[in-house]
């Protein structure tokens, strides 16, 4: 076991590169697709390695493995998860392969060149979540990239050469500014290693003065507000969604978002807290925003991706919320919500691609009386959309009240504006669902939809297995990612708790105080 | 001594049947899917009989505790179980209720399309309906409290292609939601103060805490906030909305989930919440009043429904309003009696109307029943009409029957217990009248035979019959849609036919426990019993305003009273009940439409929350703002690289939209910070 602890992030991380060269090989179709299905599902089932071997109790990084890569810059091939990522990589590979399955029968032109990227593109999401050198991170940052405008612009629809240069621009954008901090640091520190870098600032070997901190923390925190996307950064989200294939808008839902969160939580949160702290207070203003606004502008959409996408706005707005919380319960919920919205909104991606490639449209008043013709699609799309609403005890409901909590605890303003969300994702989400569902049949051609084949009823299958199992049992999850938060929530676990902000004070006379507090405390 | 009840297994059992139905059920015969959806709820019910033999044994509040839920941070919600005098009675009612239910649903849903879907939709609901009463710390009773939500929302949407059907499930899961939303917060502040949704730990805390004045104090705001999630659930003022609406669905869900359990969560919640509220004066004032005046409004609105099962829902709101009314009096246990009595006989009122209805084939409309059936339609179905008799005394407070003494208990406390208030009395009482005045209205037009005159089996004339077209011709075509295919209509009018032995013994038992249910309360024995769970360390001076006799009395005569107007209005004089109208043109036709209280919130909720989504956030902010600004970034990027050549006039509405966004920004601001 030794020798694969030791490597097994590279093979995590190589096996989808490895099976794009091999794809390059292949002669027919039927060899294209077989093969990205061995080597995703190949990939997916080493991944689980990680779990399975992880020590929820030790602190610091695991499966670690740090070598020389350009020595001349101190740059390292340096790679390690924690609790913070370790389940973010078996999303990715999961999500991955069920993108593999998805595309089966949707992808007829290009085929070599369409797996071979989705591929190349696993290697650059999982990268992003195993690095520890900044520069390495910012490399992978920049393949994910790549290959995902090139989903977008070579098989997306009508309009994809604009939502490609559009993504492909904005990501840009943010992501050079995160280079030239990047940049900066490393001149300030002379190394590229996060654990690094880290050690000295919080020994004190580095000082950053408040100014330059507030600079730095801008030039990642943009970068990563812009993948979230976060309001108001978050206009290339819907024309992205819009246009992207299938396994496009789910990798993209389902994991390129998460890299925004992720880099918030691991970099800007560890690295400058002082500035995290005080941006704090605007950034959840902007998450709260974001989270009634996404809910808000998906209830008037016409296009059920664009309707997905806001809705995306909305989860993500909320587990911004979460991160600048600066609290044990927000912090995990944000975590869980990650692997929460992976899992729902590729699902309800992927049920708006099959209605796709059954009809050709995304207008939603193509549709209605849908539960008629497909049955069995119909169960799979109220479990998604339940699990989207945030219902108990489904996955989403979990990570959902945890974000809430968090945010209430930290304040109260937080928590009850957070709580507007339960209203208004109920009501574009249900709207929705009855639309596309419910009522008689309208359209001719929707009365001889065929139900789901083996392979579409196996992959909303996973998905909807998971949306049960996350929701039933989600110490299963959480207990391995309590001791990372716990680290990553150090720098701010002396803070006082803003008692004469806080909005309830407004409205309540101080309350009186049980005298025995319980065990455990508040944070 | 302390024998293991394994009380997850009750809720777990029902959660088997649902499974077993929704991933088999497709294969399986009508028959097959039938008997697995009673045998699982049969098997609840065994199980939580075999509880209550264990009864002795156990010290109460029996605890159960199994693994963690969720568990973050500081916090931890397991998967706890609480066994206590409440939750037994709860735990009862609902397995035994429902499973009478689902063998009446054997029969009334014989002719339906997705036998199986329907079992397994109503497992599902006795599974979530079971934890959120079995549950042993607020947050899993909160997934109990989601889920019989949303199996309410498919219920009500069975018959889902039936637009009436899914907006009306849409109407109830997002009115629900909006109450979910106090309650959410509610239990926020529960954790914030006390570490912990266990009640045990919570109510230890909450016993130290003293008395709260007016508004001063945490645990008002946490029992105004809870009570916001009850009002949604429990249909009261102002988020009642949704119950009327909800009879699109089958006649059994309305029996079991909006008439006999599910909405009773609502006073579930408050009652296990005694402690607090208790302490909180001001909050049981806002319960008292809220369930007063949902009580009166909601009995004043079924005077005038013609359709049959919206008659029941009105009469249900305005029950759940006394029983909130007993929890605003610090009388949880004379709440919880009159939960129990109405379970009966309000459950035995739906499934006589379903039994009705299914005589008919599908006619709701009172008027039309009685103009369909030559002699009366008790004639044709005797056991329906002596059950449904019994119910309408027992709901009307006819002395004997259950609900005399459920209701009769909550007046006297209202007038003299612990937190009394003699106007709310007032208003119980008027509003006793108007239920005996409804209820026998109902059971005369129905079962009775009518007028003579065929000009009369259309008596309103048509102008209420526009306004009601909608409702009443929805019921008539739909949902029955099949029964009606299945017997001609020149058949049905001649032929109303009883219900078959699965819908009628349900009936029958239903009906004994509607008659003598009342007893097990003589001399305060069923309050005695809950005694120990609203033993919340607070004791108030009851204030005697009457004796209990001379209350009975006025209990008793309004009850005579509304019978006897009822029975001269609808039976005796028809004409006079046309006169009334007449002379009372505005007032009839404002309680005829329900006080337009729908339209309202139409016209100033959901329509401008639709529109401004729509305009302002979506094609003003988001499409002309934000990307407009974006794109116009990247054309001035563009017009600068080609030497400022073009400056397309396209810009303007993003300049203007940049006016606009100032505008917000100094709105904001202003608001935002300025109240800081």
């Amino acid at each position: 076991m030794g020798y694969l602890n030791h490597t097994i992030l590279s093979w995590v991380l190589f096996l989808p590169t490895i099976g794009g060269g091999v794809i390059l090989l292949a002669r027919s179709h039927r060899a294209v697709r077989w093969t990205a299905f061995i080597f995703s599902l190949a990939t997916f089932l080493l991944s689980l390695h990680l779990p399975f071997h992880f020590d929820s109790a030790q602190t610091g990084y695991q499966f670690v493995q740090n070598k020389a890569w350009i020595p001349a810059f101190q740059i390292h091939y340096f790679l390690g998860i924690d609790g913070i990522s370790l389940w973010l990589l078996p999303l990715t590979t999961l999500l991955t392969f069920l993108g593999v399955l998805v595309s089966w029968k949707g992808i007829q032109h290009n085929v070599k060149a369409f797996y071979f990227l989705l591929l190349i593109l696993e290697t650059g999401m999982l990268g992003v979540f195993a690095s520890l050198d900044l520069f390495l991170f910012y490399v992978f940052w920049e393949v994910s990239l790549v290959p995902m405008a090139l989903l977008i612009g070579i098989w997306g629809h009508e309009n994809r050469i604009y939502a490609a240069v559009k993504f492909f621009l904005y990501t840009m954008a943010g992501s050079l500014l995160m280079l030239a901090c990047i940049i900066w640091l490393y001149n300030l520190t002379g190394t590229f290693s996060f654990p690094g870098i880290l050690a000295g600032l919080r020994a004190g070997t580095f000082h950053l003065t408040a100014g330059t901190e507030m600079w730095l923390f801008l030039g990642f925190f943009i970068a990563f507000a812009i993948k979230v996307p976060l309001f108001p950064f978050h206009t290339w989200l819907p024309d992205a969604h819009v246009e992207a294939p299938t396994a496009g808008s789910v990798l993209l839902a389902g994991v390129l978002l998460k890299m925004g969160a992720y880099g918030l939580l691991r970099f800007n949160l560890t690295l400058f807290p002082r500035a995290s702290q005080r941006a704090a207070h605007w950034i959840v203003i902007l998450g709260l925003i974001g989270l009634i606004y996404g809910a808000l502008v998906a209830f008037s959409q016409k296009n059920m991706k664009k309707l997905v996408a806001y809705s995306s706005v909305s989860h993500m707005g909320l587990i911004i919320v979460g991160v600048f919380t600066f609290t044990a319960i927000g912090t995990q919920g944000a975590v869980y919500q990650m692997l929460n919205h992976g899992v729902s909104t590729s699902g309800l991606f992927i049920l708006v691609g099959m209605l796709f490639e059954r009809r050709h449209t995304f207008d939603l008043s193509e549709y209605g009386g849908i539960a008629t013709a497909m049955p069995i699609y119909a169960g799979f799309f109220l479990l998604m959309v339940m699990s989207s609403v945030g219902l108990p005890p489904l996955n989403g409901f979990v990570g959902e009240f945890l974000l809430m909590l968090g945010a209430f605890v930290a304040r109260h303003g937080y928590g009850i504006t957070a709580a507007v969300g339960v209203i208004v994702s109920a009501m574009y989400l249900l709207k929705w669902t009855r639309d596309t569902l419910w009522g008689e049949i309208k359209r001719p051609a929707n009365l001889s939809l065929a139900d789901l084949d083996f392979r579409e009823g196996f992959v909303l299958g996973v998905l909807g297995v998971l949306v049960l199992v996350m929701g039933f049992a989600s110490p299963l999850f959480l207990n391995k990612v309590s001791t990372a938060t716990r680290a990553n929530l150090a720098p701010y676990a002396a803070q006082a708790r803003p008692e004469a902000n806080r909005l309830a004070e407004l409205f309540l006379a101080p309350p009186a105080r049980v005298p025995a507090s319980a065990p455990g405390g508040r944070r | 001594m302390h024998p293991n009840l394994h009380l997850w297994l009750i809720p777990f059992l029902c959660f088997l049947g649902f499974a077993c139905n929704l991933l088999l059920g497709r294969t399986w015969s009508q028959k097959t899917a039938g008997w697995v959806g009673v045998l699982f709820p049969a098997a609840a019910f065994v199980d939580a009989l075999w509880v209550v033999s264990q009864w002795s044994r156990i010290t109460v509040p029996y605890l159960e505790t199994h693994s963690p839920w969720i568990a973050a941070g500081p916090l931890t919600i397991p998967y706890g179980f609480q066994l206590d005098q409440l939750s037994l009675v709860m735990m009862l009612i609902v397995t035994g209720v429902g499973l009478l239910i689902h063998v009446y649903s054997l029969g009334y849903m014989a002719h339906e399309g997705g036998f199986y879907r329907f079992f397994a939709y109503l497992n599902m609901f006795m599974f979530f309906m079971l934890l959120l009463v079995l549950a042993g710390n607020y947050l899993l009773m909160f997934i109990g409290w989601e889920g019989v939500g949303f199996a309410s929302y498919v219920l009500i949407g069975f018959f889902f292609r039936k637009d009436s059907a899914s907006a009306a499930g849409m109407k109830a899961f997002i009115t629900n939601r909006i109450g979910d939303f106090g309650f959410l917060i509610g239990l926020f502040f529960i954790f914030d103060h006390f570490h912990s949704f266990d009640y045990t730990t919570v109510f230890a805390q909450v016993r130290q805490m003293p008395v709260e004045h007016a508004w001063s104090g945490l645990l008002t705001v946490i029992g105004l906030l809870l009570f916001v999630g009850a009002t949604g659930k429990s249909a009261q003022i102002p988020l009642y909305v949704w119950l009327p609406d909800a009879m699109e669905g089958p006649t059994p869900v309305s029996a079991l989930i909006h008439a006999a359990t599910m909405v009773t969560a609502g006073v579930y919640m408050v009652c296990r919440s005694a402690a607090i509220y208790d302490r909180a004066p001001l909050a049981l004032s806002v319960v008292l009043a809220t369930g007063a005046l949902t009580a009166i409004f909601a009995a004043s609105i079924g005077i005038l429904q013609r359709d049959i099962k919206k008659v029941l829902a009105y009469s249900t709101v305005s029950q759940l309003g006394y029983m909130f009314m007993a929890c605003g009096a610090m009388a949880y246990g004379a709440g919880i009696f009159h939960l129990m009595t109405h379970a009966f006989f309000k459950g035995l009122l739906f499934l006589g109307a379903g039994s009705v209805i299914h005589a008919m084939s599908g006619e709701q409309d009172m008027f039309r029943i009685q103009a369909l059936a030559p002699g009366g339609l008790r004639r044709y179905v005797p056991i329906t009409f002596w059950t449904f008799l019994i119910a309408t005394c027992a709901i009307s407070g006819i002395p004997g029957f259950s609900g005399f003494f459920s209701k009769d208990k909550i007046l006297y406390e209202v007038l003299s217990g612990q937190h009394p208030n003699a106007f709310w009395w007032a208003v119980g009482t008027i509003a006793a009248l108007m239920t005996s005045f409804y209820m026998f209205r109902a059971l005369f037009v129905t079962f009775l035979a009518g007028p003579e005159t065929a000009a009369l089996s259309h008596p309103t004339g048509q102008e209420p019959r526009a306004v009601e077209a909608h409702s009443v011709d929805a019921g008539f075509t739909a949902g029955h849609a099949e029964h009606q295919a299945a017997h001609p209509p020149a058949h049905e009018a001649a032929h109303p036919h009883e219900s078959p032995a699965s819908m009628t013994v349900p009936l029958i038992i239903l009906g004994i426990l509607a008659a003598f249910g009342g007893y097990i309360g003589l001399g305060d024995r069923f309050e005695n019993f809950l005694a120990p769970v609203f033993n919340t360390g607070v004791v108030l001076p009851t204030h005697p305003a009457a004796s209990e006799l001379s209350v009975s009395l006025i209990s008793i005569s309004v009850a005579v009273v509304g019978l006897l107007l009822a029975w001269f209005y609808y039976v005796k004089n028809r004409q006079a009940a046309e006169n009334l109208k007449h002379s009372l043109a505005g007032l009839y036709r404002l309680v005829f439409n329900k006080y337009w209280i729908d339209e309202l919130y139409g016209l100033v909720f959901t329509r401008p929350l639709a529109a401004f989504s729509r305009v302002v956030l979506w094609r003003i902010v988001d499409v002309g703002m934000i990307d407009g600004t974006v794109n116009g970034i990247a054309t001035f990027a563009r017009g600068v690289g080609s030497g400022l050549r073009r400056q397309e006039s396209g810009n303007i509405r993003s300049y203007a939209s940049w006016v606009g966004l100032g505008a917000v920004v100094v709105v904001l601001y202003v608001l935002v910070v300025g109240v800081r």
